[in-house]
């Protein structure tokens, strides 16, 4: 199937989303669509999906002008979209739902699950999947159950399929099995649309890559005509040459010592000593057990065995209003779960870690928990127009400034910042870098774990990395590179 | 353009709050005007007092309730809490302790039933609806097994405890005045204090606000403890005004609560509700019970309107 998306234009009330964007898809190509978050992308294959009305432009079909009315027709016609966040019954299992909507059955209505199951099992074969069918899908891991939905897809025989970020939630090792399949996938000529922030994925899977900013279709070339900065350079509009700012190595006094460390089955023996002013990266693959030692640490879930050190104090932290009373802070992976109270006010977000500060035996001053509050926002340049509006109303990376505003606002010593930079853009991904350094060099110790090795790279000045719960090594900035890590985090010595 | 948006969803913002601030209100005087154009009596002093009056007791538990709904949570064993602090309070008056300490006793007893609640449900990680639901019958089992089934009675003229229901302060019902203090009591606690901010971010996002250093697990125990201690009030106010207390009082009183706080515009999923809109809650019940009466209709077909008027106000807020 051959799509064409031509001169594509879409407002939503005075906002201009897209301005003229112009997409073409050959059969069997994956094509990476890159951009910022409020680039576009997600409206454009929404509207090719049928989901939105362009308000102009046309979408062409083996050359055909088509509209979709809705994605249920747009899936009927063979283009699927999976989005990041899929919808499944957690309690129902596998095989109820992929047939969700479209069970097979008799003309009494009696479920054909016997049919089903056999066409189930064709496509299970196909893609290489080994699932059974029935197992609940809240028994399946982010990885699995994302198979189960591109696996959904190939029942309708989807000729065209969108990801939006397929390997945001999965292990290292997923990724190498959806990577295959999707490799099976071109074989038969199905074409995909890959969104994704990851570089480095898109130059190992993507034919094509696509750059959107601001509406419009900045550029599409073939993916080895093209290269990192380039493509970064086209997202943001400008050079990024100290992307990453330039890092003073000045460490101060040890001011966190962990000992022995242990929780099984995640982690066992973690050993370390954060210096005060130093920002420590903890490198390894998704499920090496990175969270699960701060989430420790912190309080959060309890370790088993080992000891953690303040100033070269024994302290006790049993939950994380402890931690907090210590002075550390956590920004956690999952900000929209566990960092933020979506629907309430900037304001409350950030002053909810700090009411010492603006009361008195329990009584709110609210005059001077705005002052407290707007000075915050000031400082870290959350872009909002209001901090009585509710938090959910900010884009990601305003939203990741909140919850560093709630910390920093809590005076922690000790950040604790778990994928600081997931599902920000580049621009703001930049002011929380300088923010870090800014919180280092005035004494704060900072721990960044972080998927993203360019990054990790760029802002740490010390790095180590897990492997399977245990730190396999520890590299300074002079012998950062990006194999020694990955090296390091695959087990390799 | 960006300014211009933020700007629209600002104004979108501040008319739902406006709305959900005045639709109860509006609703009220709505309702008290068609009443009064049916029966002037209605309006009169009188009659406004003695409807204060019998709201006071629905008010108080509801008060208590509405904290509980903020934080995501259901209070069912409100009636049953009513019965049993009722009946040991009147029970150790009935011995002769003095009725200014029986009073005290009470409350302390109610929030004590409260706290096994919020126990129960923080430390043993059970549902709020099951939990309480299981206490609702536990509480009310004690009362039987306490009174044996029968009303307790015989306080002596003791003028303290039969002013508590029955007393008027300046002309006006002292159940009423309890109840306006209560009302400004929790009102600075909820929407003044650290400890309702607390509740609310609960019931935004219980696991944020743990993670934010909040002590959740203490804050929801005092909040059930909140709801039994004023269930205990109302209870006193009740067995005052009835001099005597009753095995079976407050029977399927948590319905009337729940249902004055989700008229005033507090959600049931938590995180969002005022006191004043429970207030307002509890005087529309309280303004149709009496209206109907007056009008002469007749208790079953009362129960259909109730009903009608919950679906319309929930429908209305939804809306918003």
């Amino acid at each position: 199937m051959q799509v064409e998306l031509r001169e594509i234009t879409k407002a939503f009330g005075a906002n201009q989303v897209l301005k003229g964007v112009n997409l073409t898809l050959e059969p069997g190509e994956v094509h990476a669509l890159m951009g910022e978050n409020g680039a576009g992308k997600s409206t454009l294959m929404n509207i090719l999906t049928g989901l939105h009305k362009q308000d102009d432009g046309t979408v062409h079909i083996n050359g055909k002008q088509t509209q979709y009315a809705n994605p249920k027709e747009a899936e009927e016609n063979g283009v699927s979209f999976i989005h990041q966040e899929m919808i499944t019954w957690p309690d129902m299992t596998v095989l109820e739902n992929m047939f969700m909507g479209k069970e097979k059955k008799n003309k009494f209505g009696w479920v054909q699950t016997k049919e089903m199951k056999k066409e189930a099992e064709r496509v299970f074969e196909e893609l290489g999947i080994d699932i059974a069918f029935d197992r609940t899908m809240k028994t399946l891991s982010v990885g699995q159950q994302q198979l189960v939905e591109i696996a959904k897809t190939l029942l309708n025989d989807a000729e065209v399929i969108i990801m939006d970020e397929p390997t945001a939630a999965l292990t290292d090792r997923e990724i190498r099995l959806l990577f295959k399949i999707i490799r099976q996938l071109q074989k038969k000529d199905v074409s995909l649309v890959y969104i994704s922030h990851r570089m480095e994925e898109i130059f190992e899977i993507s034919n094509r890559v696509t750059v959107m900013r601001d509406g419009v279709s900045i550029s599409t070339k073939a993916t080895k005509d093209t290269n990192y900065d380039e493509i970064v350079r086209q997202m943001v509009g400008r050079d990024l040459e100290d992307y990453y700012p330039e890092m003073t190595n000045e460490k101060g006094d040890v001011v966190l010592e962990v000992n022995h460390l242990t929780h099984l089955p995640h982690y066992e023996n973690i050993s370390f000593k954060l210096h005060s002013g130093e920002i420590l990266g903890f490198s390894g693959l998704m499920g090496a057990g990175r969270t699960e030692i701060m989430r420790g640490i912190f309080g959060i879930d309890p370790f088993e065995d080992g000891e953690i050190l303040l100033d070269g104090e024994r302290i006790d932290i049993k939950t994380p209003h402890d931690a907090v009373k210590k002075g550390i802070g956590f920004l956690t992976e999952n900000r929209k779960e566990e960092g933020l109270i979506l629907d309430f006010p900037v304001k409350d977000n950030i002053s909810i870690t700090a009411f010492e500060e603006f009361s008195n035996n329990g009584w709110i001053d609210t005059k001077e928990e705005k002052e407290f509050v707007e000075l915050l926002v000031k400082r870290l340049t959350v872009k909002t127009a209001g901090i009585d509006l509710p938090v959910s109303s900010l884009s990601g990376g305003n939203q990741q400034k909140v919850v560093l505003a709630k910390w920093i606002g809590a005076g922690s010593r000790i950040l604790i910042l778990d994928e600081p930079t997931r599902g920000v853009d580049v621009g703001a991904k930049r002011e929380i870098y300088n923010l870090m350094k800014e919180l280092a060099e005035r004494g704060v110790a900072i721990i960044m774990v972080s998927s993203d090795l360019p990054e990790v790279m760029g802002v740490s000045n010390r790095v180590l990395v897990v492997h399977e719960g245990s730190i396999s090594g520890e590299l300074n900035q002079n012998d950062l590179t990006e194999e020694r890590i990955m090296t390091l985090a695959t087990g390799g010595k | 353009m960006e300014t211009k948006n933020t700007a629209i969803i600002k104004k979108k913002e501040r008319r739902s709050e406006l709305y959900r601030k005045l639709g109860p209100l509006v609703a009220l005087i709505v309702l008290m005007a068609i009443v009064t154009i049916m029966n002037v009596n209605f309006i009169q002093p009188a009659n406004l007092l003695n409807l204060l009056r019998q709201v006071s007791v629905n008010a108080l538990i509801a008060f208590g309730m509405t904290f509980v709904i903020i934080t995501g949570g259901i209070d069912l064993s409100v009636g049953s809490t009513l019965a049993l602090s009722s009946a040991l309070t009147a029970g150790i008056i009935a011995v002769g302790v003095p009725p200014v300490l029986a009073i005290a006793a009470g409350l302390l007893m109610g929030a004590f039933l409260g706290m096994i609640n919020g126990l129960l449900i923080t430390k043993g990680n059970v549902a709020p609806f099951i939990g309480t639901l299981a206490t609702m019958t536990i509480y009310r089992g004690l009362t039987l097994v306490y009174t044996q089934g029968n009303p307790i009675t015989g306080f002596g003229g003791g003028f303290a405890f039969q002013f508590f229901g029955r007393g008027y302060l300046f002309g006006i019902p002292f159940p009423v005045i309890i109840t306006t203090i209560a009302f400004g009591i929790l009102f600075i606690v909820l929407h003044k204090m650290t400890f309702g901010r607390k509740t609310f971010a609960i019931g935004g996002n219980e696991q944020a606000a743990y993670i934010a250093g909040i002590k959740s697990d203490r804050v929801k125990t005092m909040v059930y403890a909140i709801s039994g201690m004023m269930s205990a009030l109302a209870g006193l106010i009740l067995t005052s005004r009835l001099n005597s207390a009753q095995p079976t009082a407050g029977t399927a009183y948590e319905l009337d609560a729940i249902a004055a706080v989700v008229i005033g515009g507090t959600s049931l999923a938590g995180g969002k509700g005022r006191i004043v809109g429970t207030l307002i809650g509890a005087l529309i019940i309280g303004t149709l019970n009496n209206g109907l009466n007056l009008l002469g209709v007749s208790s079953f077909y009362q129960q259909v309107v109730r009903g009608v008027v919950i679906i319309i106000a929930v429908l209305l807020d939804r809306k918003k």
